[in-house]
């Protein structure tokens, strides 16, 4: 029924990584494609697309969400970001870094949902236990690490923020 | 809702809604974002009651003062799915969606909670009792919404507890178990509700197995009697997370586990408790 019926465009107004852009856009856009394919974003996966493997995962007004099971619509007046906000002045975020130096990714796939959620985790906590890294991430699925490294660059990171 | 009728659906944090739409088991005519009205989100509370509006993130009960008065909210609050689905999932819509894998319905039977609805009509308080009525089915008229949930604020010598197993963090529980005690001053159980999560198509309400409890001292004799009335009271079914059998006793552990960390908490103890996953 509703393929007969005219879609009405909506207009959303949306910061993503400091920089604010207005479209209009089909109110069915989820946010992951209102990113990807309307601002070309596209270091936030797909993965799942059923809030199951959190590679979509960004964060909305500070807080992770899985952007695939959002409304780009709900996020109007929103402030979102993604892995391309980490990196600040051509410098790579210690979260970055720390995948990098303790191989916590493989193929990579998982490792923007992985940034954004510990992200996060460090800016609401900044010294976490190990018990609190792993609930951090429980929504965010690995099929290659096995995540004991992902949990030993987040620690790094930590640390290393921590230091600086 | 009126306007747009019965194929419409309201849409609070999305996250069984837009589910159920990608797997088309829902396809509504027109979506109505209820994020658009303000305050919603309230968690309020007074000597005597708790009053959460529908849109309260779990997230947000789980860190609210609510958390740390009422441990049995704070379990199933901060147990549900992951980081990201308690940002965005809200108690309203996990009630709503009459979904059997939500925890809310089944916890909110151990609180004799009220819910507050609003429609054309005006409003009505249904009793959780009874609001799941069927497989992603509730006593919510098509066009009316749910906006508050309320319940009293068990008493001193009263607490509870939340236990649920899931196979991860996102995944929906295999099963889940809320028990909420009051204890009289000589340690018997002065009223007691059971309800299981995830254990058949609507929230059970495991009234045998709270018979078995009332007035009597908790003992292993006695919590053996009430687990295996609540067991029985489950009509779990076999699917990808198990079969009826394992179901069973799944549920038979988190049975007990629920009503020995809520005697404890009645005593002063400290009980960390919440969904278990490998």
């Amino acid at each position: 029924m509703s393929i007969t019926k005219a879609v009405e465009r909506i207009e959303v107004n949306i910061t993503v990584n400091g920089q604010d852009y207005q479209r209009v856009i089909e109110p069915r856009l989820l946010l992951v494609q209102f990113l990807r394919e309307e601002l070309r974003l596209t270091g936030t996966r797909i993965g799942c697309d059923t809030t199951y493997c959190g590679a979509c995962t960004v964060l909305l007004n500070g807080k992770p969400v899985k952007s695939c099971t959002v409304l780009a619509v709900q996020a109007d007046q929103s402030e979102i970001m993604t892995v391309e906000g980490l990196e600040q002045d051509d410098e790579l975020h210690p979260l970055q870094t720390a995948f990098s130096e303790h191989h916590g990714l493989q193929c990579g796939y998982c490792t923007p949902g992985m940034l954004m959620s510990s992200y996060a985790l460090l800016a609401a906590n900044p010294k976490p236990s190990q018990k609190e890294i792993r609930k951090a991430i429980a929504g965010n699925l690995c099929r290659c690490t096995g995540y004991h490294n992902i949990f030993i660059a987040i620690d790094a990171a930590a640390k290393k923020m921590q230091d600086s | 809702m009126r306007e747009y009728g019965d194929g419409a659906r309201a849409l609070a944090g999305g996250q069984t809604l837009l589910v159920l739409m990608k797997l088309r088991f829902d396809e509504p005519s027109d979506i109505i974002d209820l994020g658009s009205i303000p305050d919603m989100c309230y968690i309020d509370h007074d000597d005597d009651e708790v009053r959460i509006g529908a849109l309260a993130t779990h997230a947000a009960i789980a860190e609210s003062p609510l958390g740390e008065m009422i441990p049995i909210i704070k379990d199933c609050a901060n147990g549900i799915a992951d980081v990201q689905v308690r940002n965005r999932g809200t108690i309203g819509g996990s009630l709503a969606s009459g979904d059997p894998s939500c925890d809310w319905p089944a916890l909110l039977h151990t609180l004799d909670a009220e819910l507050l609805c609003e429609g054309p009509d005006g409003q009505r308080i249904l009793p959780i009792q009874g609001f799941v009525e069927d497989l992603y089915q509730t006593a919510l008229a098509p066009n009316e919404i749910l906006t508050e949930v309320r319940f009293k604020r068990p008493p001193i010598n009263s607490s509870g507890a939340y236990a649920g197993f899931k196979r991860c963090a996102p995944a929906y529980p295999t099963a889940t178990a809320g028990v909420q005690i009051t204890l009289t001053d000589n340690n018997l159980c002065q009223d007691v509700r059971i309800a299981l999560g995830s254990a058949g198509l609507t929230p059970i309400h495991a009234t045998d197995a709270e018979r078995v409890l009332r007035g009597k001292a908790l003992n292993a004799e006695t919590i053996e009697q009430a687990t295996e009335a609540a067991v029985n009271a489950a009509e779990p079914v076999e699917d990808m997370r198990g079969s009826e059998r394992f179901k069973r006793s799944v549920l038979a552990v988190l049975v007990k586990r629920a009503i020995d960390a809520a005697t404890r908490r009645c005593r002063g103890e400290k009980v960390e408790m919440s969904h278990e996953y490998y």
